[in-house]
């Protein structure tokens, strides 16, 4: 029995134009052409897309989750970021 | 208090607040491990799920029938590989999953170690065991480690298909010719208990059960989702006129549910422990599958070099 590993693959899928590519899950594929051809079948066999990213697993680089608070931690004590932050008379209407 | 109990208590804390486990984060051992008992067993359980429907796929009545078992056998590849997936986020390589399924030593579950004799069987199935397989996979979509909840989410979306569909096939065959009835009501006494029995052990037999709710990796116990499932499904067997094969079975005002006969156990744990009627031949189909397949995965292997080969000679 042959034990030849293919590269693993993260599928995106952008369901419409219009919208982001999203991930949906991963496969194996033997190079990128055969990634998508496989995609297809596996993400969207019921129109759940209309473009698809094959993105070879290792050149995803993450952050590590338990860093995931410090690295995180300058958005924390920032509210004036939002729009609630201002009061502003309610006679000026929307704003 | 060492670290390991604090990571541990950490970890508890954030399944009890619903926050979801993802593949890189601190996990227990056990966790894992229980994961990828059950994610793998369950993706085996939709590859080797193809077997029996495959048995008819040359031989439906109709252009229509057969179209629409294809699509419920390819339905079942694309589960299969999405669960494949979910375990590969755990850290246990693709290889050797499969080679664990092969090699005998993962389970899958025993409701395709029946065979499939009749044409009435792919109604039997699509009605019984893929609406028992909702009842278990419907909680799945909460499930704590996000891979498998993600993935459970797009099997269930796929799924209520495959129970209409075989309803639909026991509906047109009790309202056909006196015969066609007759095959109906023997597909489902063939597939009840079995059905009956998917859902496993009873909860005081169920060795697991406990940790993985506290886990959240399952939120209902073994019988609570079998009542559920029965009191969902006798009233759809009177609706066409079959009849439940089982003699205890009646309506309880009290307790608003149905009772039912005891189940054989014996023949659950026989069929486990690989005696059914069809897990060699199951398992044969399997490793014939994957060896005389492998050219196929060699030539796919080479056909990509060459192009890969091909495609850098043109740039230079």
């Amino acid at each position: 029995m042959e034990n030849k590993d293919w590269p693993l693959w993260e599928i995106f899928i952008r369901s419409r134009q219009g919208l982001d590519h999203k991930h949906v899950g991963s496969l194996h594929a033997a190079d990128a052409q055969m990634a998508i051809e496989n995609a297809r079948d596996v993400y969207t066999r019921r129109m759940e897309g209309v473009s698809i990213w094959a993105v070879e697993s290792k050149f995803i680089h993450a952050s590590n989750p338990d860093e995931a608070s410090s690295l995180f931690e300058p958005a924390e004590d920032k509210v004036y970021r939002h729009p609630t932050f201002y009061d502003i008379p309610e006679a000026i209407g929307h704003m | 208090m060492s670290p390991q109990i604090n990571l541990e208590e950490q970890f508890q804390a954030k399944i009890d607040a619903e926050i979801k486990i993802e593949p890189k984060d601190w996990m227990p051992d056990a966790y894992r491990k229980t994961l990828v008992r059950q994610i793998s067993q369950h993706a085996h359980s939709e590859i080797v799920g193809m077997l029996p429907e495959g048995n008819w796929l040359t031989r439906a009545p109709s252009l229509k029938r057969k179209a629409t078992l294809l699509a419920k056998v390819q339905d079942e590849a694309g589960h299969g590989l999405y669960l494949y997936s979910a375990v590969e986020t755990l850290g246990v390589t693709r290889l050797q999953t499969i080679e664990d399924l092969i090699s005998g030593k993962a389970k899958y579950s025993s409701i395709f170690n029946y065979p499939t004799l009749t044409w009435a069987d792919m109604g039997a199935i699509g009605w019984l065991v893929d609406g028992a397989a909702i009842m278990n996979q419907v909680p799945l979509c909460r499930a704590s480690y996000g891979p498998y909840a993600r993935a459970m989410v797009r099997v269930c979306k796929e799924e209520s298909f495959h129970q209409r569909q075989g309803y639909e096939i026991m509906m047109t065959l009790a309202s056909g010719s006196a015969e066609q009835k007759e095959m109906a009501q023997d597909a489902l006494n063939r597939w009840w208990w079995p059905a009956i029995m998917m859902f496993g052990p009873t909860d005081a037999e169920s060795a697991n059960t406990e940790q993985s709710v506290k886990w959240k990796i399952k939120r209902h116990t073994n019988d609570e989702l079998r009542q559920k499932f029965i009191d969902a499904t006798v009233p759809q067997a009177e609706y066409i006129g079959l009849t439940i094969p089982d003699k205890d079975l009646k309506w309880n005002e009290e307790k608003g549910m149905y009772d039912f006969g005891p189940i054989d156990w014996d023949e659950f744990w026989n069929v486990v422990k690989g005696n059914g009627p069809c897990n060699k031949q199951r398992l044969e189909a399997r490793r014939n599958a994957h060896t005389e397949g492998a050219w196929v995965r060699d030539a796919a292997s080479a056909y990509a070099e060459k192009r890969a080969k091909r495609a850098a000679s043109k740039v230079a």
